[in-house]
């Protein structure tokens, strides 16, 4: 029993720190979003109940924001996740000049996605002066231009996937490569003796080889795509509501910072909602993968 | 069925870029194996008799020569077309499979009409695990097994396709020593039960010898010998031959043919018929005799009992190696306080080897009068 104390004794910095910065916060988040008229100033409230999630659950922003989000990740996570495998099979299977694609296809991590975003924007966009690159492109082929920036919304969609696609891939394809390396040549050997074809190898051999590493990436893919906020700033500037690209997440930073901000109740509330959506999601993830990775 | 190697050369383009010179896996290899034996690539590592495995298997095509199955020359056919069964020194079984669906794997591959229908592959499946005594464990992960029975499970998986050839490569080195000892009586069981012809792997001489028909040393990708695992070991056609069968390995000595007489250091052994020469002699554990009179003198180093015999470990000037140790029936009894022990030497025993080619010198030998 003494020992034990004494364990503790050795964990309590840490654990001071994880209470201070970790804990705390959480449960504030949650006191917060039950607060009722709760003013910053003042640091006073009318009372507790759930008036706040049902402000933010009726509010057509924050609709918006949820309808945005829930898009973003269905098309995304699994578009970039199968884009990044085939990418990363292709490159183990070549040999020649396999570092130098292996850079490129790593050089959008390593790159600013805020100047990323410009780039993208000044591609998609259509001004009075001019059309945009894309557009060039698409009047080339015959079809008539879109403002991909300030048009339609599935175009803004569009361009949001896009880029969002484009700067989780390079991690992906990292991930998937090395996996891919990782697997025991000899498997593949064994395969090619008793005259396995390339779809059989692929589905019955190596992506359960991989599978836990797909799972890492779709769990991961899904919780980052539900924290997406920056990408859409990146593209469309900071009033988002305006634009109709608003995610959970910019719901929140505009529940607080924003023109319409100064309701830390409102954003807590979002924010436990995200929390709630984001937790359900990864215990399904977990379920699935439990059935499928067997080693 | 019989394997015919012909020629058969590998060279691999070299990975160091100051030296662009090709490396020689196999060269120039030439063997004819007949139909339903037990045949042992022997051999030190790196010699090529993996490589030499792979050529027949067909994971690897020669640079040069071919490979016939029976009558027809497979060279350039894909592996599953040669009908070859191969397991790997890891096994390679699928882990996320079970044992049963491990088995199954070759035969799914099959399209068209060399499908078998679901029962027949059942069938076929629980056959092959019959016959390596794994049936009860068909629904276990390869994880759940042990190191024999996943062996076992890799041997059915290369036999439900009934193959002409089964080729193992190295199947003993991955289990401890007493497993290994039934395993490879199993081999050798399971290869008898099916007459398939069979080609292993191994840098184990006692593996080799212990359960083959014939056996080849290879060196350098090279053939050096073939033959009967019992006749190679008593005829040694070279220095390195002799020195890599045989358990205790053979004490090799300097020596020198002078006057027609076989000298170890300035023992006189023998008188015989070759020129003057420097020779190495080499001489098998078994084939020294206690005797008073013996021409080899060596200084007494210690005395093992063994229960059914003695090691004897002496040590004389000539030898190469620290110890000479040789191998004496129990009967004998052994004075071991004495400094120096004498032996007589069995002539059967006894290899002499040119000192530059180190090859063997074929010598008549009688017993010197000095």
């Amino acid at each position: 029993m003494k020992r034990q104390w004494k364990a503790f004794w050795y964990l309590l910095p840490a654990l001071l720190f994880l209470l201070a910065f970790l804990v705390y916060p959480l449960v504030d988040v949650f006191v917060y979003s039950v607060e009722e008229g709760y003013n910053f100033a003042s640091q006073t409230y009318f009372g507790v109940g759930g008036y706040n999630y049902s402000y933010v659950l009726h509010d057509p922003y924050f609709l918006q924001a949820v309808k945005n989000t829930c898009i973003l990740v269905v098309v995304t996570v699994p578009l970039s996740t199968g884009l990044a495998l085939l990418i990363s099979l292709g490159l183990n299977s070549i040999k020649p000049l396999r570092n130098l694609f292996q850079t490129i296809y790593f050089l959008p991590y390593v790159t600013n996605t805020l100047a990323v975003g410009l780039v993208f924007m000044i591609l998609f966009q259509k001004t009075e002066y001019t059309d945009g690159l894309i557009n060039l492109l698409i009047q080339w082929f015959g079809g008539s231009s879109v403002d991909f920036i300030d048009g339609p919304y599935w175009a803004k969609m569009f361009v949001l996937c896009f880029y969002t696609v484009w700067v989780v891939m390079p991690f992906k394809i990292l991930i998937l490569t090395s996996a891919l390396a990782s697997v025991n040549p000899d498997y593949y050997k064994a395969a090619r003796v008793d005259g396995t074809s390339r779809t059989r190898v692929f589905f019955c051999i190596t992506l359960p080889m991989i599978s836990p590493m797909v799972f890492y990436l779709v769990i991961t893919g899904f919780i980052g795509a539900f924290k997406a906020y920056s990408d859409a700033v990146a593209l469309f500037g900071a009033d988002l509501n305006a634009a109709g690209m608003n995610t959970i997440v910019g719901y929140v930073y505009d529940m607080l910072y924003g023109d319409s901000g100064g309701f830390p109740s409102y954003a807590s509330a979002a924010a436990v909602i995200l929390f709630a959506i984001v937790l359900t999601i990864t215990c399904i993830n977990l379920l699935v993968s439990k059935k499928h990775i067997h080693y | 069925m019989k394997i015919v190697l012909e020629n058969l050369t590998k060279k691999f383009p070299s990975r160091n870029k100051k030296e662009p010179k090709d490396v020689t896996a196999v060269d120039h290899f030439s063997f004819e194996c007949p139909d339903g034996q037990l045949i042992s690539l022997l051999g030190p590592s790196g010699c090529g008799k993996s490589t030499a495995l792979n050529l027949i298997c067909g994971l690897e095509t020669p640079t040069e020569g071919h490979i016939y199955f029976g009558d027809s020359d497979v060279t350039s056919l894909t592996p599953e077309l040669r009908g070859v069964g191969m397991v790997f020194q890891n096994y390679a079984l699928y882990p996320h499979l079970t044992v049963k669906q491990n088995i199954l794997f070759p035969l799914e591959n099959r399209k068209g009409k060399d499908r078998l229908t679901r029962e027949e592959m059942e069938k076929r499946a629980f056959q092959a695990a019959e016959l390596v005594q794994i049936k009860e464990l068909m629904d276990r992960k390869p994880r759940e097994l042990s190191g024999g029975q996943q062996q076992r499970t890799a041997i059915a998986r290369a036999l439900v396709k009934t193959p002409s050839v089964l080729l193992l490569d190295e199947p003993l080195s991955n289990l401890d020593a007493r497993l290994r000892l039934r395993t490879r009586e199993e081999i050798k069981k399971i290869q008898r039960a099916t007459g398939i012809t069979t080609i292993f792997v191994t840098h184990d001489q006692e593996e080799a010898m212990s359960i083959s028909d014939q056996i080849l040393v290879m060196r350098d990708g090279r053939l050096i010998q073939a033959g009967k695992p019992q006749e190679v070991y008593d005829s040694p056609n070279c220095l390195f031959v002799a020195k890599f069968l045989g358990t205790p390995p053979i004490n090799v000595f300097r020596g020198r043919i002078r006057d027609k007489t076989l000298y170890i250091g300035e023992d006189a052994i023998w008188k015989t018929d070759l020129k003057d020469q420097e020779v190495f002699a080499g001489i098998r554990p078994e084939g020294f005799l206690l005797d008073s009179d013996g021409p080899l003198c060596c200084r007494l180093n210690g005395v093992e009992v063994m229960g059914r015999d003695v090691s004897i470990l002496s040590s004389h000037p000539a030898c190469e190696a620290a110890f000479v140790r040789s191998i004496i029936d129990s009967e004998n009894q052994m004075d071991v306080s004495r400094e120096t022990v004498r032996f007589s030497l069995k002539p059967g025993k006894v290899f002499l080897f040119c000192k530059d080619t180190e090859e063997r010198l074929p010598f008549s030998a009688e017993r010197s009068s000095l």
